[in-house]
């Protein structure tokens, strides 16, 4: 059976390029590659729930971060994953100059438009990923 | 008289990613944050606080806290009391939900108008217990009408 590959983004509440982050995993997960790939809650991960643990270990993941702290990033390889493949919206909102996030709870156009670009930077690295037999 | 820093609750949000009561979490510690009680809190992000960031940990060890979380795993308020002090007080959706009578409440990517009477039931029980710690009284009327924040 073909693994999905878990998308964990961050988790964090406070900025809008962390909800970018959020809506990115589910662009990504519900949108463009619903079949391949599914979300992890960091939270559950970095707790040690055994579920989130089962769903990441041993295997490629997707790490979407809002800020440099990359705390999505840290949280996969602390939950096992044998290769953990980054994507920092705050490197993508850089290369869409134009944009502008705002919102939190509600992203507005531009936050939209740039979760969208990073869901499908995202989505290229899936399609790149193995996952034929559980691991990459 | 010295300064003293004003007293504020912290706000945990377990802001579970996989579950549409983790979205609640996240509506509805915003809205107090933003409109129902700014002067009163402060949000605390939670994977900062479990990557190791040293500024949460030490606001949660000192001040007190609310963890809201979607499930009754309680991640928010587990990693709480693991790296700091244990939450003063703890708020669990689906037990809202269960008193409030909310139905299906969308999905973590969208939630319906359910979803948002849903976020604005467990803000109104953040400010009850924002305002019981810091011993004020409640000012009648917090909950908003689902869906004013859009």
């Amino acid at each position: 059976m073909t693994r999905k590959i878990p998308v964990v983004p961050c988790s964090g509440i406070g900025k809008s390029l962390g909800a970018a982050a959020r809506e990115a995993a589910y662009a990504l997960t519900e949108d463009l590659r619903p079949e391949r790939t599914k979300v992890v809650a960091l939270a559950l991960l970095v707790l040690g729930d055994e579920e989130a643990k089962r769903e990441v270990s041993g295997g490629e993941a997707v790490a979407i971060d809002g800020c440099k702290l990359e705390c999505a990033a840290k949280g996969l390889a602390s939950g096992g994953a044998s290769k953990v493949h980054k994507v920092a919206i705050f490197d993508v909102v850089r290369r869409h100059r134009g944009l502008k996030p705002e919102g939190v709870c509600d992203l507005n156009e531009d936050g939209l438009k740039l979760a969208r670009a990073a869901a499908e930077e995202a989505a290229k690295i899936v399609d790149d990923t193995d996952t034929e037999g559980g691991h990459a | 008289m010295p300064d003293l820093p004003r007293k504020k609750v912290g706000l945990i949000s377990c802001s579970g990613e996989e579950l549409p009561e983790g979205t609640v979490t996240r509506r509805a510690v915003r809205r107090v944050l933003e409109t129902l009680r700014p002067d009163d809190t402060v949000t605390l992000c939670l994977p900062l606080f479990l990557a190791g960031g040293e500024g949460e940990r030490a606001f949660a060890r000192y001040y007190p806290t609310i963890a809201v979380d979607g499930c009754d795993k309680r991640c928010a308020a587990k990693a709480t009391e693991k790296y700091s002090a244990k939450p003063a007080a703890s708020i669990v959706v689906t037990d809202v939900s269960k008193v409030s009578g909310c139905k299906a409440i969308g999905t973590a990517r969208r939630l319906n108008a359910e979803g948002l009477r849903l976020s604005d039931e467990v803000a109104g029980t953040i400010v009850k217990e924002t305002d019981r710690l810091l011993k004020k009284k409640s000012k009648g009327n917090f909950r908003g009408v689902a869906g004013d924040e859009r």
